[in-house]
This record gives C-alpha cells, structure tokens and sequence, in this order.
C-alpha cells in the first residue's frame, strides 16, 4: 500500500524514471506544444478567428446607432409583431440587439459579403447563437462587441439564444438572411 | 504524543489507524456528501426526463429551477462536501496523526451545512432561478449568496484543518520521510480549494452586496473571469482529489507503487501552477478580454496541466500495471488488466473513472478550450456533456468507488448487496459515458444548455432542429436514467450499509499512536533501463491518437464555417 504510505526512499527525488514514463512525458509535451501554436497559427493562416475588438457602451446609444440602420435599410416586416428585416449595404456595420426575449431586427446579408456585426444586451447576459452554422458569441450588457463575418452559404439561419436569460429563454430565437 | 484520552484505533482489517475526532469528521462530511447526492439526484431525473423532448416532464418555471438547485447540490455540495472527508483523511488517517483543531472541524461542518440548506431554500423559494453561475445582472434572492458564502467559509476552515494537521503530524513526527503520494495529492487539491474559495469570496460577497443594494452595479465580464476563477478551479480541486483517490485505490487494491514518486509529485505540482488559469476558458467567445489573454489561459501556458493530467493517465495504470506483473500477470501486453479484479467495485469504478475523465472529459476538454475550437460549442449542451465526463464519471464515480472502501473500514460496517454493488460502476459510469457522447453529439449540432424546449414552442421564428438533435436528446434520456439507477444503487448500498449492514470488529480505541515508518521493502524493478508498463504504454499511444484525430477533426469543422475575424 504504498501510495498511501511515505515514499521508500528518503531522497525519492534522486531516483531514475522508467523508459515508457520519460518517453510518455516526451511525446506529450511534444502534442501540448502542437495544440498551443495551433491556436496563433490560426490567427495568421486561418479564417474564423473571434475578434477581441470591443467598446463600453450604454444601451441607448446602440439602440439608436440600431434604429437608424433599420430606419435606412428596412425592406420588410415579419411576424404579427412586425419586426423589420433590414438589408444593409455590403461591408457595413450591423446592428444587432439583444433582449428579453428577443433579437432585434431581423438582418438579410449577403454571401460572400463582409459586415461589421456589432452585438450588445440590453438587460441580462445573452448567447448569440447562429444555427445550423453553430457559431456561438456570449453577448454581455454594457460591452459592444465588433466581429467581421463573411457568411460563404446561402440560406436561412436561425439565431438563438443560449445563454440562461430568465423564464422566456427558449423563446429567444430569430431568423438570419443569407441571399 | 501528549494525549492521554483513548483516542486512537486501528482497523484490524487495513491497518489504518483512526483518530477519533477525525473519523467522526470523515463520517459527517461523508454522509452529508450522500444526501446532497440523493437531492441533487432526484432533481436530475427531473431534468432528465424534461430535456428528453420527447417525454418534456416539468415546465419551463419549474425546469430551470430544479436546473439550478442540481447543478448546486451536484457541483458544489455533494463533491466539496466528500473532499473535507477525503482531506480529513489523507492527513489524519494516512499520517496516523491526530486531527488539529476538531472542535473547529465541527463549527466548519456547521457552516457548510448550514450554507448548502440556505442555499437550497433560496433557490427552491423560486426567486432564485440563476443557474450555478448566477451571472449578473440577473437577479438571486441575497441569501441564495449568503447561503454559498457561508458554505465557502466553512470549506475554507476545513483546508486549514487539514493543512494544520499536516503541520501536528511532521511536528509530532508521526511519520518518517516525505508524505504519501496521496496525501500530496490532496495537499494539491487543498492549495488549488484555497485559490478557488479566496475568488468565490471575492465575487460573491461584492455579489451579496449588490443584490441587497449597497454596491450599485458589478460589472458582468468582470464577474464572469472572478466567478470563473471559483467556478472553474472548484472543478480543478475535484481533479487533484479524484487523482489522489485514484492512486489510494491503486495502492488499496494492488498495493501498487507509484512508478516514480519524482514524475508523479511533478505532475500534482503543475496542477498547483498552471490549473487556475483555466478560468479562460470560460470567456473564449467573450467580448472585452485580448485574443493573446484567451490564447495564453486558455492553454495553462502552454498546456502543462494537460500534461500533468496525461502523465498521471499514464502513471495510475502504470502503477497497477507494475505491481499486477510482479503478482506474475505477466503474459502479453494485457495479462495484467484482463486478471484485474474486475467484480470489486472499488478496481472497477476506480478504472471506468479514469477511461472516462481520459477519453471522454480530458479530449473533449482541450477541444473546446481551444480559443477558437470554442465557438463551436460555447453554451451548448456540448458543455455539460464535457463536464458530466470530468466531474459525474471522473470525480464522482471515484469517490463512490473509494466509499466501498471506506464502508467496511471506517464504518465498521459490512457492505450489504454486494450483487449490487459489483454492477454498480458499470451501470452509472457506462451510462454516464453514454449520457455524455451523445450530449456532445447534440451540442455538436447547435443545441443549447440550460433550454427548456427546443421545439421553441410559441416562439414567432421557431427553429427546427434536426431528427438527430431529437435521437440525441432521447439517447440523453434514456442513457442518463441508467445512470440514474446506478446513482440509486449507490445511495442504496451505502445508506442501507450504515444502517443494516453487519457490524464489523473496529478495533479497540487506545491512547498508543503509532508511527506510520517507510515500507522496509526495497523496491524492485523501479528504474530499470526498460519499460515496466508496457501495455499502458500502448494505451496511452491509443489515447493520443484518439484525441489527435478530435481534435483535427474539429479544425476541420471549423475551417468550414462563416468567415470571422
């Protein structure tokens, strides 16, 4: 029962390690070293890289910077609630609130194109979460956050929302446009 | 030693000798551990049988309520619970010491209970409904707060206690040379408990303050990296303590040597250093925090806890393997597992747990804590598909694997159902397996944690999932009421032991302490030129490939998505 006993030797420190022991340990360090420079050498090489580009903002602030993009580029309404779905010029900024329980306004992109998706709570911490891509962003109250995308497929999203935010969470879900 | 009360026994059936202050703390904290089980259990049959879409038991209301109070009662007070009993343990009873300060053991005992009940009250009087992680600024009752500081205060006493008696037994010299590797092992879960305590404390008394109104705002990133740093190292406690319990069963069962004290004390080590910074993790697909930031915590530097963590999957069967080769299982490379005795449940339990924090925990870990494999999965049910691999089939079955164990010895008890108990670590750890792959499965598809209905009914743009997000969500169900029935064998076993089980000779308690002295056994075989744990070698070999093809397979999946930058 020697694990639970103190080691045999007084100075255990001094004792030499078995061959698979080292060679294991070799070989391991070698994969941690891979999976650590995968990660930058995504950033130079790769295309899906989260922005870290990030503003404090107040929640009225967005909220107007959002209505004026809806106020330019509505082209139609969905829903009994008449959300706008907005198709704003390519490489542009995009607004994108969220709220409980709701996503605001509905966005129409197009492929191939790149926005500036800016991304904000409004009341509690929420997750924006673009299926069946399964792209997932936390989106925090107070912070502005600015990601570049580039959707490469036609089609219609859902966005959902997958952070906990309250009694009507599983009723957070809104569409995406893709022409 | 300076005591004269009768206070000392030893277990005639392992030696071990008991202090009896300690082992009335042992016995406490260990039965509180199984109730807040037995609760957390219950209400996981509930969230089970709801997010089976099919079956969608509970209501919403209702849903996420019990989704908090499981993830509470599991998460913190069933697992921190069983480490004060396994701390206790590792010191007073591994270093034949006597406990310090008992009369403080108990007023700990005290506050933890007393923490874990208010808790529960506030999450179950319904205006507590904030997950385990209550981020800000949804609100909690303030005592849902008070209840888990109270809960962390106790804890923190009882880290003391034990480094305290850690200080009586080397003062007292209970013991000779350096500590046991065990006792190592919990020193490091205690060390990492401290860190993890000191961050609760920091966010959540600010938190306290806030929901009773003297702090007007807390900042919601700031809260998610503190919070993280509890909420994260509390699972990096359960690691090093399921660690330690690992190797105690491999010494308990096969009497097994480490390979190497040096490379295993190294690896407990890294933990120390490197565990923490795995709070990023948590805010990989967060606003607000630099990529450098993420890309640096993410990987523990440079992932030197995954590599503690693949050394000591490497070292724990090797250590079995060894010591079943020098008992004469020596044909082939696997003689030695297939002989291993695969009907206790202490070896089975124990094995299962480690193949699954490995293979199913540990790969799936490291993928989604790659900074940009993240956005992946962040939130989905991916996530607790991952954490049920670590914390339910890594860290809990090797504590019910290490009850069975302490049922007869430190109980005094003899197990009833042994039947039972033998099929136990098969049904919850294989069930609980099956529960997590196709968790992640469903995760993989876009299915989102803590979500009640995912036909989004009454929703104005519902979403259609898949029929295979659906088989997955059945499979979840189906596979996690399997494990469910294990969870229950185990209460039953246990509970039913205590009460009827035969009692079994204690031992008779005496004022004599004996000193625990270095195993007079020269080791052999140790640091030969060659391998001593061959098959073990090929396992590991096995484990890397399988988690260098998931993890270049989720690349893969990644270089398809929408472009990001």
């Amino acid at each position: 029962m020697s694990a639970i006993q103190p080691p045999a030797q007084l100075v255990w420190w001094k004792q030499p390690i078995h061959k698979d022991e080292l060679f294991w340990i070799v070989i391991a360090f070698v994969w941690c070293l891979v999976m650590f420079f995968m990660m930058p050498y995504w950033h130079v090489y790769g295309k899906q890289n989260l922005s870290s580009e990030t503003y404090r903002v107040k929640p009225a602030l967005f909220q107007k910077a959002a209505e004026e993009m809806v106020a330019k580029h509505t082209v139609r309404t969905e829903t009994d609630e008449k959300v706008p779905v907005v198709h704003p010029p390519a490489g542009s900024d995009v607004f994108l609130i969220a709220r409980l329980w709701a996503w605001w306004p509905i966005l129409e992109l197009e492929q191939g194109k790149t926005y500036r998706l800016h991304l904000t709570a409004m009341d509690y911490q929420h997750g924006f979460s673009l299926q069946p891509e399964n792209i997932n962003i936390q989106v925090l109250p107070g912070y502005e956050h600015v990601v570049t995308i580039t959707p490469n497929r036609a089609g219609t999203y859902a966005i959902l929302c997958n952070e906990f935010c309250g009694i009507g969470h599983h009723k957070m879900v809104s569409k995406l446009y893709v022409k | 030693m300076a005591i004269n009360a009768a206070e000392f026994r030893v277990c005639p059936r392992t030696g071990l000798q008991f202090h009896r202050s300690a082992e009335n703390l042992i016995k406490a904290n260990a039965v509180a551990a199984v109730v807040a089980l037995l609760v957390g259990g219950i209400l996981a049959l509930l969230v089970v049988l709801t997010r089976w879409q099919a079956v969608h038991l509970i209501d919403a209301e209702n849903f996420y309520m019990v989704l908090t109070a499981h993830g509470l009662d599991m998460l913190a007070f069933w697992v921190i619970f069983f480490e004060i009993a396994i701390l206790y343990f590792c010191s007073s009873t591994l270093l034949r010491s006597r406990l310090a300060t008992p009369n403080l053991g108990w007023v700990a005992f005290a506050l933890m209970l007393g923490g874990a009940i208010i808790n529960n009250v506030a999450v179950f009087k319904g205006d507590s409904t904030v997950m385990f992680t209550s981020y800000v600024p949804l609100p909690a009752n303030p005592i849902f707060y008070l209840g888990l500081i109270l809960f962390a205060v106790g804890a923190l006493i009882g880290c003391f206690i034990f480094l305290g008696t850690l200080v009586v037994a080397k003062a007292e010299k209970t013991y000779e040379g350096s500590i046991p590797l065990v006792t190592f092992g919990a020193l490091t879960a205690c060390i990492i408990a401290i860190f993890t305590i000191a961050s609760g404390a920091i966010i959540l008394i600010p938190t306290f303050l806030w929901s009773v109104g003297y702090i007007h705002y807390i900042d919601p990133l700031m809260y998610r990296l503190v919070w993280w740093g509890f909420g994260h190292s509390s699972q990096q406690i359960n690691v090093s303590a399921h660690v330690a319990v690992w190797y105690a069963i491999a010494a308990i069962v096969f009497g097994a040597k480490p390979m190497s004290e040096r490379v295993s004390r190294v690896a407990f080590t890294l933990y120390i250093l490197f565990l923490q910074l795995a709070s990023a993790h948590h805010l990989l697909s967060d606003p607000g925090v630099s990529t450098e930031w993420k890309v640096f915590n993410t990987s523990y530097a440079m992932y030197l806890a995954v590599l503690a963590s693949m050394i000591h999957g490497l070292t724990v069967p090797g250590a079995i393997e060894v010591a079943q080769r020098e008992k004469g299982f020596t044909k082939g490379l696997f003689e030695w597992i297939r002989k291993a005795p695969w009907g206790n449940p202490v070896f089975s339990g124990m094995f299962i747990s480690l193949l699954g924090f490995g293979f199913l925990g540990g790969i799936s870990g490291v993928m989604m804590g790659t900074e940009q494999l993240n956005m992946l999965i962040h939130n989905t049910i991916y996530v607790p598909g991952h954490f049920h691999a670590t914390v339910v089939v890594g860290t809990t079955l090797a504590f019910m694997s290490i009850t069975y164990f302490l049922i007869p010895t430190l109980f005094n008890r003899e197990m009833i159902l042994p039947g039972l108990a033998k099929w136990q670590p098969y049904l919850f750890g294989l069930g609980m397996g099956v529960f997590c792959l196709a968790m992640m499965g469903a995760g993989t598809l876009g299915v989102p944690r803590r979500h009640w209905d995912i036909t989004f009914a009454g929703a104005a743009l519902p979403y259609e999932f898949p029929g295979t997000a659906w088989l997955m969500l059945a499979i979840v169900g189906i596979s996690g009421l399997v494990a469910i029935v294990g969870g229950v064998s185990y209460i039953l076993i246990t509970v039913g032991s205590l009460l009827w089980g035969k009692r079994l000779d204690a031992g008779a308690y005496s004022t004599q302490s004996t000193v625990l002295r270095m195993p007079s056994v020269a080791l052999t075989g140790h640091g030969s030129a060659g391998f001593a744990a061959p098959g073990t070698f090929v396992f590991a070999l096995v484990f890397l490939g399988a988690f260098v093809l998931y993890y270049f397979v989720n690349w893969k999946y990644l270089s398809t998505v929408w472009g990001l930058s």
